[in-house]
């Protein structure tokens, strides 16, 4: 539990700092919005990739018209195209600019919550200038209230900063894996730069280059910038850390560790070769190593470039050309709706910021000291939420096919990530195969002693608790984070917390 | 003398706005050369544009039906290097 220390708010203004965080570039988690100014607020409270609050509350769809690449990754590899293969690169179908405007206007229409149209692919939009800009300069004119959005390699980004500012895009996400050539040289085998390939270490040097220019350049134009990393085993997992202290102090206001994926069947190099991916444990661990330097971005669900919905669901094959030609839009009525969704989250959302802040005196100011000195009551629980959105827990366990993955202790309840696992039910004789896929989404909450939802059948209650999994479909409807502490004051009450951290299983 | 792109070709666009002549047009099943325009880029580029965005090796072919990105260029590992690299990186 945090300390609340009040104090004088004439001493507490000279200079000594303040609880919570007053970073400029901090934002991530719902707490952490509070310590951001007004226009970095506005700027990510419906961008579900920049803000953690949002994600539980907005919708976002990828438009696949940038196909070309400049560079080559060693874990990309474009050519494969399934549509049950969700990861970055991969895409159904190419859309002309005049189509992916088609297509965003169909999806804000049908889903209230969009507010996102983002260019992340399947190349790289900064090397489809034409197409990436002329779609943003189409879709702003018919529906002014989506922000935009892009995702670049970075090499072209000096080049390019000057039109996205003129774009008025205020998010910006560059994929920074290494700031050492000699790293990037495993990582990028080429680069095509002034007409020319370059390759090696020359290559790297020069992408390193351009992205770190980038990225003062977008600073110093306000423009928020989001750095993603791929975390490679053995190639850059220590040297991330380095990554992560340098963009934060340039300005990035978001630092996204992914891990990577690579599997011999996606033809990409390294799945070829058999380079491994990150366990969950090592992810975790260089994340919480970054995030003393940085804010860190838990929520990525590493979609596809032509994503469609919430950040855990897909509905790309709702919007296909052949559907979205066939569909009859009102899209005066569609915007009203998205305004009027907006104001209606917005007033949520500060509501429990006003609840969250009161009461206090006047004159006076309640500082949080995130870090208390009297030793810890009880040890950290791993809790698994089946969740649709709106940060409250309002899904079925059958029904849910990822769990976002909290951590409750004295400190307050965060998310550390989600884990994606088979529908236990979906309501057709395909539940005759419901055991085995039961017992594969117990493996995937292993490390987890609560499970949280809003309901659950008796069958997978009792396999649950059997693998010490304590189901709890008590808080339903109830906000996330403040449901997950109240379980873990009760465990805590019951002496739950006094066995050792060792006692239970890894997460 | 005209560049030639074949069936390895997976249709990603980088090449068609960078040639200098305008001989590549995106066709089925895959992007073509217009062998009356293409140039190889001679006087106009040190390296043939399209070959030197290409992200396929053996895909751009001269009129000799030789990979202007032969094996292993593009990975930078050598074919012959394969093996021993593969053991390196699956050690990781």
């Amino acid at each position: 539990m945090d300390l609340p220390v009040i104090t004088d708010l004439t001493k507490a203004a000279s200079g000594a700092s303040f609880g919570g965080c007053s970073a400029g570039s901090c934002g991530s988690s719902a707490q952490q919005m509070n310590g951001l100014s007004d226009d970095v607020r506005r700027k990510v409270q419906d961008h579900p990739c920049y803000s953690e609050e949002a994600h539980h509350y907005f919708a976002r769809m990828h438009a696949a018209v940038a196909p070309a690449c400049n560079i080559q990754c060693n874990y990309c590899n474009r050519k494969y195209d399934c549509s049950n293969e969700s990861r970055p690169g991969v895409v159904s179908e190419l859309l002309t600019p005049e189509q992916a405007v088609k297509k965003t206007l169909a999806v804000a229409a049908a889903i209230p919550q969009m507010s996102v149209l983002g260019i992340a692919g399947p190349g790289d939009p900064l090397a489809n200038p034409e197409r990436t800009f002329e779609t943003f300069r189409k879709l702003a004119e018919k529906a002014p209230d989506i922000k935009l959005c892009v995702s670049t390699n970075g090499l072209m980004l000096p080049a390019h900063v000057e039109e996205l500012s003129r774009h008025n895009i205020e998010h910006v996400t560059i994929t920074i894996n290494c700031v050492d050539p000699d790293v990037g040289a495993k990582i990028y085998p080429w680069i095509f730069w002034k007409n020319k390939r370059i390759r090696g270490r020359a290559a790297a040097e020069i992408l390193i280059e351009q992205q770190q220019k980038g990225l003062e350049m977008l600073v110093a134009r306000g423009i928020l910038v989001k750095v993603n990393s791929v975390l490679i085993p053995g190639v850059n997992d220590e040297h991330l850390k380095e990554v992560s202290r340098i963009v934060k102090a340039k300005g990035a206001f978001l630092h996204n560790v992914m891990p990577l994926i690579a599997e011999a069947e996606h033809g990409t190099f390294y799945g070829l070769m058999g380079q491994r991916s990150p366990s969950g444990d090592e992810l975790k661990q260089l994340q919480d190593a970054c995030e003393g330097d940085m804010n860190m971005m838990r929520h990525c669900r590493q979609c596809r470039a032509d994503a469609v919905g919430l950040l855990g669901e897909d509905r790309g094959a709702e919007f296909t050309l052949e559907k979205v030609e066939a569909m009859q839009i009102d899209h005066e009525a569609a915007l009203a709706r998205r305004l009027a969704l907006r104001e209606k989250v917005a007033a949520e959302l500060e509501a429990k910021r006003a609840l969250a802040h009161a009461p206090k005196a006047p004159a006076m100011q309640v500082i949080t000291l995130h870090r208390p000195a009297k030793p810890a009551l009880g040890r950290p629980v791993l809790m698994a939420v089946a969740t649709k959105g709106s940060g409250v827990i309002n899904q079925h366990f059958g029904h849910a096919r990822e769990f976002l993955i909290y951590e409750a202790s004295e400190a307050g309840a965060r998310l550390l990530g989600h884990r994606k696992t088979d529908l236990y039910c979906s309501g057709d004789d395909t539940c005759g195969d419901g055991e085995s896929v039961l017992a594969r989404t117990i493996r995937a909450l292993e490390g987890c002693e609560v499970v949280l939802c809003a309901k659950i059948g008796i069958e997978p209650w009792g396999q649950l608790e059997a693998a010490g999994i304590k189901p709890n479909g008590e808080h339903a409807m109830e906000e996330i984070e403040d449901a997950a502490m109240a379980v873990w004051r009760e465990m805590l009450a019951s002496g739950k917390l006094a066995t050792p951290a060792t006692a239970r299983k890894r997460a | 003398m005209a560049l030639k792109i074949i069936d390895s070709c997976t249709n990603c666009c980088a090449c068609e706005p960078l040639c200098p002549s305008k001989a590549i047009y995106a066709a089925k099943p895959h992007f073509m050369v217009d062998a009356g325009k293409c140039s190889e880029c001679l006087g106009e580029f040190a390296d043939p544009q399209c070959a030197s965005i290409c992200p396929i090796e053996g895909a751009i072919v001269n009129e000799m039906n030789e990979a202007l990105n032969p094996p292993g260029s593009l990975t930078g590992i050598p074919p012959a290097r394969w093996v021993e690299v593969k053991a390196e990186i699956s050690a990781r």
